[in-house]
């Protein structure tokens, strides 16, 4: 039998340890969001926003088509994802306990699960192979791919957590059960759903392997679905991987513009999920 | 009425199939590109060394063993202090703290790969390439430390990768602590054990589940691309060295595809692709099984009462 001294300094040192695990883990983020604001300002102005990329070696420049690109891109996959998840989600809640809505379930963790890269080379073979060419169509296609389970999953949650009395009140007055969803349990989740969708929005515009042999990137504004389209990752890429000095000053002020969408989306949806669960606890 | 609900069920469930479809339309549109390259190297392919695309000669292991080596390595550096932050945030901080933190930590898994990428490039890079340069040469000897200090290399893409993956395993593990009846700790306490020996208990009780987190970031560490890619030094040449620059498959997929004119190039690529695809899938599937059996038996074990048997 240990001492009771060595028991309790044992003790000590393992809630040091986890004390100090969490600031190990919290210094990387500071240091990244310094680096990003620091580097990122300094580099950022209205030219970044409204010009189109110079050629190598003239300075300035912007990525104004790369950040209409990921707008277009984004656009493209919430139109795509949006529908097919919130339906999916549906059933997933409604028919909770059945086998399919379990394999479904499943599949939407497995598609969570498959590497960006390979979403990548997936939507390469079915949305630019066929068509022999690059384009924004298919970066949308690929971004919704990776959406579509994040939204069925939020939705299929907050669906669960309406009050069943809702439901069945409604059942109870004689709606049909696609009534009772859309017009009683689907609105009492809308404002979550709408969350989540937010912050899957987020998660995307941030992806930039899925894109770099769909939407691929273009040096030109455009807003064509049928061509290559520039996005702000693929840029922030090109441009760190690049020689150039200025170049690289532009990646900071790029990489600076996705963090503070991150970061925004992120506070807005922490603010709507604390009002939510305020509402509920009512 | 019965037919009307049973066409909002099946109008619902074609799109519940739409998911369980795309998923299937990947393994098959993978293997359906890849059937060239399987068909001319088969097994082959994957106990290959070289990768010389230009001389027609194409062989994975480079890229197989470069992602098993970081993954693995990034899990060593991940899994203690992932676990150390869902114990703190569970059980030891005060609860003024605890949203704060949780924000936190999911604020490091919502930053965009590519951050990574660019922040590691040209901030984290320059200080590993000085602790390379700094390091005695009687260490040097030591296969695990030799080769030039480039700075980018396996060493790199391990750190960036661990900071990557800490966030999801710290919050899956979060979730499974959540699920340990409190009986667990309370009798811990009760029998006069030190708060590390009640917490050792509880993560014993809970070992699957944690288990299953673990997976679920080697899961996460295994496909990442863009950080990796840009820190790794993408160079296809096996080596145990962490100062070595090396490959891993999601890397080499995203540097070489557009560049992979001849089909069998490409078929070799999207080979890789499958087989990333593969072993990502098994990986999950196991890790959501350990933590769902874990937060499943946990869920009936907290309703009846029981005489605790297996107490540690």
């Amino acid at each position: 039998m240990k001492s009771t001294r060595l028991r309790k300094i044992l003790s000590s040192l393992f809630v040091a340890f986890c004390a100090a695990s969490v600031i190990v883990a919290l210094v990387p983020l500071g240091f990244i969001l310094f680096f990003v604001i620091s580097q990122g300002v300094r580099s950022l102005n209205v030219d970044f926003f409204m010009h189109m990329p110079k050629p190598v070696g003239e300075p300035g420049g912007g990525m104004g088509n790369a950040i209409v690109g990921t707008l277009i891109l984004t656009g493209l996959a919430a139109t795509m994802a949006v529908p097919i998840g919130v339906i999916s989600g549906i059933y997933m809640s409604e028919y909770a306990g059945t086998k399919f809505a379990s394999i479904a379930r499943f599949a939407a963790d497995t598609l969570n699960g498959v590497p960006s890269i390979v979403i990548g080379v997936f939507a390469y073979g079915v949305a630019v192979l066929p068509f022999k060419q690059f384009s924004a169509l298919a970066g949308g296609f690929a971004l919704g791919i990776m959406m579509i389970p994040i939204i069925a999953r939020t939705t299929e949650e907050l669906l669960l957590l309406v009050p069943g009395a809702m439901r069945e009140g409604a059942l109870a007055l004689g709606a049909s059960r696609s009534r009772a969803v859309f017009s009683v349990v689907l609105p009492a989740a809308l404002p979550g759903i709408v969350t989540g969708a937010v912050l899957a929005l987020a998660r995307i515009a941030g992806e930039t392997a899925p894109l770099l042999f769909t939407s691929f990137n273009n040096r030109f504004f455009t807003t064509s679905l049928k061509q290559p389209i520039a996005s702000l990752t693929v840029q922030v890429f090109t441009y760190a991987i690049s020689p150039y000095e200025d170049w690289h000053r532009q990646a900071w002020a790029g990489a600076l513009v996705l963090v503070s969408l991150v970061l925004i989306c992120s506070l807005l949806a922490r603010a709507a999920t604390s009002r939510l669960e305020r509402m509920q606890a009512r | 009425l019965k037919t009307r609900d049973l066409g909002f069920r099946l109008g619902t469930g074609a799109f519940a199939l739409v998911l369980i479809l795309i998923v299937g339309a990947i393994g098959s549109e993978l293997l359906r590109q890849s059937y060239l390259s399987i068909q001319k190297f088969g097994f082959a392919f994957w106990r290959t060394e070289v990768w010389d695309p230009v001389a027609g000669q194409y062989g994975a292991l480079p890229f197989i063993w470069g992602t098993l080596y970081s993954s693995v390595l990034a899990l060593l550096i991940a899994t203690p202090i992932a676990l150390g932050i869902a114990v703190f945030i569970s059980d030891l901080c005060p609860g003024w703290l605890r949203q704060p933190l949780v924000f936190l930590t999911e604020l490091l898994a919502a930053i965009p790969s590519i951050v990574y990428g660019l922040w590691g490039v040209f901030v984290m890079v320059p200080r590993i390439r000085a602790l390379e340069v700094a390091m005695p040469d009687a260490l040097r000897q030591i296969p695990l430390f030799s080769g030039p200090p480039l700075g980018v290399g396996m060493l790199s893409a391990a750190v960036i990768l661990a900071v990557m993956v800490i966030p999801f395993t710290s919050s899956i593990s979060r979730e499974v602590l959540k699920s340990v009846p409190p009986a667990q700790r309370e009798g811990a306490y009760a029998l006069g054990a030190t708060r590390f020996e009640a917490i050792r208990a509880t993560l014993f009780y809970a070992r699957t589940g944690i288990i299953g987190a673990v997976m679920l970031g080697f899961g996460r560490a295994l496909g990442e691309t863009m950080a990796v890619t840009m820190v790794i030094g993408n160079n296809p040449k096996i080596s145990a060295s962490l100062f070595a620059p090396q490959y891993t498959m999601a890397a080499v997929i995203a540097n070489e595809f557009t560049e992979a004119a001849d089909p069998l190039y490409l078929s070799a690529l999207i080979e890789i692709g499958l087989v990333l695809f593969a072993i990502t899938l098994v990986v999950n599937s196991l890790s959501r099984l350990l933590i769902w059996s874990m937060t499943r038996s946990a869920a009936v074990v907290a309703e009846p009462i029981e005489p605790v048997s297996e107490a540690a």
